[in-house]
């Protein structure tokens, strides 16, 4: 019987407005609404449901970054996790983090804790990278499955749906293994109050990455951040022969 | 043809008994409501065999209300547990996602009640970061201004006062609290108040979750939790929905006028530095309104780093034009060259709105009931001519504390009711400050009242105000309801509004979207009506359809029916702001606003 890691990312929820810095160096966070990943609730509700259905032992939930992502550990408890680990990052290195670094938390993580599943959220919806799975996969040589919306274990090996362009592939890996969630995996359950007060006396360890040997240097510099331009208004004209002219006024053609 | 019966609900009302309709009439009103307030669970055989079981646990005390009273009765209760040694649990239920998120204000804040509960306020890092420098207060026309002096004595005067973005304040208070011991569990409304044998409060339930839109019950239902406590104390805010409840049922306000409010619209803006006045505070009275509809502005220089401005606009929902729309009237009173000057060239970051109370002393009702008791702006301690109800709102929720903390901790309380009745606490308010406040400024507001309005007000608090201090014999009385003052529509002339110029004026929803506003979809509308078809029926045939107008988010909307002749309701409960003036302002007094799953809703960050 097995233990999985679950990935959870605390982001900016996804109904407030962006706001960028004035110094144009990231966006305002400073009192933002925050929440759970959308895709990495649906990763816990996943890893929870193999537990409720004893395909796995035990369902350790991680999260990178200051003391505040604690609280996002603390949802994911409450969903059904059996225990915690903060990785704290703060600072610099906190806004510079990304899935490069991540991933090799989760390397380390996953032998550290002989994990036989990590599933993770296919992408998180502040920097939508979708690439913290392959690239954990990659650095500790596992198959991946990745924009699963099907999971089912299979003694030692374990069938995946994938969601692609053209459809629905559906292929079988052996564990261990990395699986990132989409969304038509499955509908989260909802972190209800007294499981949240049931959650307060489960344990979240604390480390940092040094303890794991994880270097947080980063090889992505932003330089700056932009809103995205004001649309233009639209010009109509009436004739084919008006949108010809206005083509080549503009240079298109 | 008649669209499929299933899509149609036909409602067959006999409006004899209805003070407003008195015929029969058959209407083909498409469905709305599907809330389980108004359609009960037990009868619907969706619900059978589904466990209704709820997880309940105790503590010494519950609070329904993480804003300003709620926290500071928590506070105040550590506090005192901390100095005599005792034990005591205190949770506190929040609905929005975090303390802060739903709290709008504009805000100066008086620091009396802040100075009682930390004196070393400064030293925790409390966020009053602007003291008010400079006082400006002016009666706008449509192109000029009127300085009017803020004479020392004046209830308006601000000096000793902070300029405060009252969502970090309370989210401050609210780290405070929990430093204490406070349990604090945003995210979880309070749904329903719950009751012992005896008819004493024992405590709340929170709301359940997983309700589809339909009102039946999806795979991820589960119901609330059941939190029961010795006292309950309710600090919903402005004109709470459980309260409106207690209200009823304790007959709280038989000796009192009904509560009367105002709607307050406010934004944030980063302006240009070259305009920017850290602890400048300027209120106007005036245009765009006329004489007889109260109301105001408000606009405050922050000092936090960043240029950024406060403003907002507040009117009166004792308002009688149902065309009338509170959200244009802001959008253009920014017009005004002497509000242009300021904003031209700045970007607005911020939107929101909310009631607040207008009623001050004549309408406080009794606050203290077997189980329970109200504080803050629920009951309404706002003093209206300042403008400021938190420092009072603070007060109210330390006066709770001291009146409950001897008797939660006693051996035996001595209680006839199994819930706790303390009516200590009514008795300390009447001693204490807020008491002498309210009642000095008591007749500020109905003095508008009169052929002059805006302007008799005006002397009248000139003369009598700044003279005599409140000390005259009378108490003069408000006009009644606010549901009640709207004329038909056809004795009102329609409101020629600007068209929104996308600069210093914004369009209804691109502000909703500003706030952040939003809620889990697949759930029942939570602005139930108790009858669905009164809205054409009486809302749009009569006043033209005002909630269209008055909601400053968009949820009400009258569109026409997909088949045939008429009109129907839209509700667009996701835009809903929690702003409770569709509850107060509805002329047929059909709309019932109900908490929404836990978490939904504006997402205000240092409103």
């Amino acid at each position: 019987m097995s233990r999985v890691l679950v990935g959870v990312k605390r982001v900016i929820d996804y109904a407030v407005k962006i706001r960028v810095k004035p110094d144009h160096s990231g966006v305002v966070t400073d009192g933002v609404k925050h929440s759970m990943n959308p895709f990495c609730e649906i990763a816990v509700e996943e890893a929870v449901k193999l537990k409720e259905k004893k395909l796995i032992k035990e369902v350790v939930a991680v999260s990178c970054g200051p003391t505040q992502v604690t609280e996002t550990i603390r949802t994911a408890l409450a969903m059904g996790c059996d225990r915690g680990i903060h990785v704290e990052v703060s600072g610099k290195d906190y806004e510079a983090m990304g899935p490069l670094q991540i991933s090799k938390i989760f390397a380390a993580l996953a032998k550290k804790e002989e994990a036989s599943l990590i599933i993770l959220g296919k992408q998180a919806i502040d920097d939508d990278c979708n690439q913290t799975g392959q690239m954990t996969a990659a650095l500790l040589d596992w198959p991946q499955g990745t924009f699963a919306s099907e999971v089912t274990i299979d003694g030692e090996k374990v069938k995946v749906v994938r969601e692609i362009d053209g459809g629905l592939e559906t292929i079988k890996i052996s564990m261990p293994a990395v699986l990132t969630a989409d969304l038509r995996l499955n509908t989260p359950r909802y972190a209800t109050l007294p499981n949240i007060m049931k959650a307060k006396k489960k344990k979240i360890a604390n480390m940092k990455p040094a303890d794991l040997g994880v270097d947080m240097v980063s090889r992505v510099e932003v330089l700056r951040v932009d809103e995205p331009p004001t649309r233009l208004a639209g010009v109509k004209v009436e004739t084919v022969d008006d949108l010809v002219a206005k083509l080549r006024a503009n240079g298109t053609i | 043809p008649l669209p499929p019966l299933k899509d149609l609900h036909c409602y067959i009302r006999s409006y004899k008994s209805h003070r407003l309709l008195r015929r029969r009439i058959v209407t083909l009103t498409p469905r709305i409501t599907s809330h389980y307030t108004i359609f009960p669970r037990d009868k619907d055989p969706r619900w059978e065999g589904v466990e209704m079981e709820r997880f309940a646990d105790e503590a010494d005390v519950v609070i329904v209300g993480g804003g300003p009273a709620g926290l500071s009765a928590a506070i105040r209760l550590k506090q005192l547990a901390k100095e005599q040694e005792k034990e005591l649990r205190v949770c506190l239920v929040e609905k929005a996602s975090q303390i802060g998120a739903h709290t709008l204000s504009g805000a100066c804040l008086e620091p009396s009640a802040l100075n009682e509960l930390f004196p070393d306020w400064k030293e925790r890092g409390a966020p009053l970061n602007t003291p008010v420098t400079e006082d400006l207060f002016s009666i706008l026309t449509e192109k000029h201004r009127i300085p009017v002096p803020m004479l020392p004595g004046l209830p308006m005067n601000n000096h000793g006062n902070y300029i405060v973005r009252l969502g970090h304040f309370v989210h401050w208070l609210g780290e405070q609290a929990e430093e204490l011991g406070v349990e604090i569990y945003p995210g979880y409304a309070a749904a329903e108040v719950l009751f012992h044998e005896d008819g004493s409060v024992k405590g709340i339930a929170t709301n359940d979750v997983g309700i589809a839109k339909d009102g039946s019950p999806k795979d991820v239902f589960e119901r609330g939790m059941e939190l029961h406590a010795k006292v309950t104390l309710f600090g919903e805010g402005c004109h709470g929905h459980l309260a409106k409840q207690l209200y009823r049922q304790f007959n709280l306000r038989e000796n009192c006028e009904p509560q009367t409010y105002a709607i307050g619209l406010k934004e944030l803006w980063v302006i240009d530095e070259k305009k920017w006045r850290p602890g400048r505070v300027e209120h106007s009275v005036g245009w765009p309104l006329n004489r007889n509809t109260y109301g105001g502005s408000f606009l405050y220089h922050l000092n936090e780093g960043e240029p950024l401005v406060a403003l907002g606009f507040v009117v009166g929902l004792d308002y009688t034009n149902p065309y009338l729309s509170p959200f244009r009237e802001f959008q253009r009173w920014k017009h005004h060259p002497f509000v242009a000057k300021t904003l031209e060239g700045g970007t607005r970051i911020a939107y929101g709105a909310r009631a607040l109370n207008e009623g001050g002393y004549q309408c406080l009702p009794k606050v203290t009931f077997p189980g329970g008791m109200l504080i803050g702006c629920s009951p309404g301690f706002m003093n209206v001519p300042k403008i400021k109800g938190t420092h009072t709102a603070m007060k109210s929720g330390m006066l709770a504390a001291e009146a409950i903390f001897p008797k939660v901790t006693a051996e035996d309380p001595a209680s006839e009711t199994a819930g706790l009745h303390i009516p200590e606490y009514e008795d300390n308010l009447k001693k204490s400050w807020i008491w002498k406040e309210l009642y000095a400024v008591r007749n500020i507001r109905p003095s508008f009242h009169n052929y002059f309005g805006l302007y008799g007000g005006m002397v009248y608090t000139g003369v009598f105000y700044w003279i005599l201090r409140g000390k005259e014999p009378w108490t003069l009385k408000h006009a009644g309801l606010d549901s009640a003052q709207l004329k038909p529509a056809k004795e009102c002339t329609p409101i020629e509004y600007p068209k929104p110029d996308g600069k210093l004026s914004f369009d209804l929803l691109s502000s909703v979207a500003l706030s952040g506003t939003n809620h889990e979809g697949d759930q029942p509308p939570h602005l139930t009506l108790k009858d669905d078809s009164i809205p054409v029926a009486n809302n749009l045939a009569i006043y033209d359809g005002p909630e269209q107008r008055f909601c400053p988010a968009g949820v009400y909307e009258y569109v026409p029916l997909e088949t045939g002749e008429g009109m129907r309701l839209q509700i667009n409960a996701q835009n809903c702001v929690h702003c409770k003036t569709c509850d107060i302002k509805d002329p047929s007094q059909n709309i019932n606003w109900v908490v929404p799953e836990g978490s939904g809703g504006p997402a205000y960050n240092g409103l």
